[in-house]
């Protein structure tokens, strides 16, 4: 009597640790566990500034998935991100993706606007139409500059 | 005197800091023999036991055990030559958080592949040879110190050792249950006929039992007698231990010659 | 002059000696260390020692760690909603209680709890089977203690620790959801959506690392303060021997996670 209560205790505090194991994993580390399946797409910029693995990747505004993964590309000098979106979004050949931020001092993301083509990208194609992130100090000292 | 020797310390050597213990101790122990080690308190007849038992290991000298020196060899080898051993240690060193039962079982479980049903029937069957049949399910603090002797004593015989240590046995026992452990003690040697070592200072009872005395004085064996030999040794170490334990009571001639004649 | 060389001479001695004895002890807790993980591995395996290990040290550690959880998510969010004020960030305030608790404060309070409940009771109960001479009895028997006593609780304390960190971090989220949506009025999505944006795999990574590293720490101070009582220079005697041995190693167990968890931190970060 007295070992099954031992296990008892043994195996509520295995469940209950494991529940909160589980939703560290899933909602936190937005682990992929249950479906959503993604593909990932490749989008080469001249500059990222700030933009970081996880963040979010829009169409006109909704979440569409998340950069997996960035890496500097040795020969050009230009920053490769792996874009990893969710299978039930299409994306056009043509479409522009671009670095954006949420506000002047907020997160980065990465926006993707729609083009016109019927075509449209499969698992490890490239977005050829890229925009670079705005780089905030440049444009205010253009805009000063360009007063005087 | 024939059958073969179990244990050999040869010229052992043992100081604790500055303060050296043992010095050049030889001793033997025989088959099926009982070796009853005395001396004053605090003259080491613990640290010899100790040597025997491997939990100290020698500055200088051998202790063969089986032929196998047990104060220069491996851990393993070590393990295997204490699968013959049985202690009863002084404090009895029972583990108190668990009842009496599984004291006497963990042997059983550690040691052997038993089933758990051939492991209660065993340690049944110890308990009721210690008298103990009621007392399974208490904790080793809820039982008085003559019972936690008896008990250590079945977990010390649960696995049917070859050598059985004994370090003061009696300690703290009153008369009665100090004489109950002595029969225990006979009755559970005639049955499994081990080889004993006992170190004690309850003299003269213990002399009853042994076959075999050593004195441990002046850091070294006195000797290692039978009884009648030991009390009528000329060593000056030993003439002095049976007249300071035993003096007063066979003081005068005729009392020591009629107790020679009981032995 | 004469005296100042020989009052120099004592000095070294005492440096020598003291250095020599250090060695000695770190030693001896390397080959404990060694000796029982070792024993870990070597079979044979059972389950039933280590069931009773994790009940102790986890199981009811649970109210204690949901606890001190709460109360440290709620007095987070508190604090955090003050300072972030000041930028007109409160919106942050999920993630900043999400990061806190999952690099540091989930895994360094968590242990800290567990050496106070159960790392002084390891040290005690193999302290005084050491001096009863249990340990001593356990290997007249040919039982290994290492393998009987001592790898049951290294394996409960590396599956323990990190489970009970993750109880902790869960009850601090929602500690300070409590205080942040509840009392101090943000809106619930801002909470959560800050915090699922902010946390990253590798913040969770680090606290898993952590609580491994410290369990196996608690484990083993705990374990080889008590099973090397008898060795302690200051004598490890008696009752009071148990006592101060059992407090040196909650000492020093806590003092080396708050070490190890900066280590930690500067590596990983």
């Amino acid at each position: 009597m007295k070992k099954f209560n031992i296990e008892i205790a043994v195996g509520l505090f295995l469940v209950l640790s494991f529940l909160c194991f589980a939703y560290i994993s899933v909602k936190l580390g937005n682990l992929n566990l249950f479906g959503n399946p993604t593909y990932q797409v490749v989008a080469r910029f001249e500059s990222i500034s700030g933009l970081k693995v996880g963040a979010n990747i829009e169409i006109a505004g909704v979440k569409v998935g998340r950069v997996a993964a960035i890496h500097l590309d040795q020969n050009d000098y230009e920053a490769v991100v792996n874009l990893e979106i969710n299978n039930k979004t299409r994306i056009q050949e043509d479409s522009i993706a671009s670095i954006r931020s949420a506000g002047i001092i907020g997160d980065k993301y990465v926006s993707i606007s729609p083009g016109g083509s019927d075509d449209y990208l499969k698992a490890g194609d490239e977005i050829t139409e890229t925009e670079s992130a705005i780089n905030i100090e440049e444009l205010i000292s253009k805009y000063i500059f360009e007063k005087d | 005197m024939d059958s073969e020797i179990v244990i050999e310390l040869i010229n052992v050597e043992k100081s604790f800091g500055s303060q050296k213990v043992l010095d050049r101790v030889n001793l033997q122990v025989r088959r099926g023999t009982t070796l009853v080690i005395v001396g004053a308190s605090g003259q080491g007849k613990s640290v010899i036991l100790k040597h025997m038992l491997g939990l100290v290991r020698p500055d200088a000298g051998q202790v063969k055990v089986f032929d196998k020196d047990i104060a220069n060899c491996s851990k393993s080898e070590l393990k295997e030559v204490r699968k013959s051993f049985g202690v009863l240690f002084q404090n009895v060193a029972l583990f108190d958080s668990m009842t009496v039962y599984d004291n006497i079982a963990l042997p059983l479980r550690e040691r052997t592949h038993l089933s758990e049903a051939e492991i209660r029937a065993n340690v049944e069957e110890k308990l009721a040879m210690m008298d103990l049949d009621k007392a399974g399910n208490k904790f080793p603090a809820q039982i008085s110190g003559g019972m936690q002797k008896r008990v250590g004593l079945a977990r010390a015989l649960v696995l049917d050792p070859s050598i059985v240590f004994f370090d003061e046995p009696t300690t703290g026992l009153d008369v009665n249950k100090s004489n109950e452990i002595y029969r225990l003690f006979y009755k559970t040697q005639a049955q499994l006929g081990y080889t004993a070592v006992i170190v004690s200072h309850d003299v003269p009872k213990i002399f009853k039992l042994s076959d075999h005395v050593a004195l441990l004085a002046n850091k070294q064996i006195q000797g290692c007698l039978t009884p009648e030999e030991f009390q009528l040794s000329d060593n000056p170490h030993i003439r002095s231990f049976v007249e300071t334990t035993m003096g007063p009571i066979y003081s005068s001639e005729r009392e020591e010659s009629s107790f020679y004649e009981k032995v | 002059m004469v005296i100042l060389k020989s009052v120099m001479l004592k000095l070294l001695e005492k440096l020598g000696y003291e250095s020599l004895y250090l060695l000695e002890v770190t030693g001896r807790m390397g080959i404990f260390l060694f000796s029982c993980l070792g024993r870990v591995l070597a079979p044979p395996y059972k389950l039933n020692p280590i069931i009773r290990q994790i009940h102790f040290i986890g199981s009811r550690s649970v109210f204690v760690i949901l606890f001190t959880g709460t109360f440290t998510g709620m007095v987070l969010a508190l604090q955090g909603y003050y300072t972030l004020r000041k930028f007109g960030s409160e919106g942050l305030l999920g993630s900043a209680v999400a990061l806190s608790l999952l690099r540091e404060l989930g895994p360094v309070l968590t242990a800290l709890m567990v050496i106070g409940r159960a790392g002084s009771a390891i040290t005690a109960e193999v302290g005084i089977m050491r001096n009863s001479e249990q340990i001593d009895a356990l290997e007249c028997m040919a039982i290994d203690p290492y393998k009987y006593l001592i790898a049951p609780k290294f394996v409960a304390g590396l599956i323990a620790m990190p489970l009970l960190t993750f109880i902790f971090d869960v009850v601090g989220i929602f500690g300070g959801w409590a205080v942040g949506v509840g009392l101090l009025d943000i809106n619930q999505g801002t909470f959560f959506q800050s915090m699922y944006k902010a946390v990253a795999w590798q913040d969770i990574n680090m606290g898993i690392i952590k609580a491994l590293i410290f369990g196996l720490l608690m484990i083993w101070i705990c374990s080889v303060k008590g099973y090397f009582l008898h060795l302690d220079r200051s004598g490890g005697f008696g009752a009071e021997g148990v006592s101060r041995t059992t407090t040196s190693a909650v000492v020093l167990s806590s003092v080396s996670i708050l070490v190890w968890d900066y280590l930690i931190s500067a590596i990983m970060l």
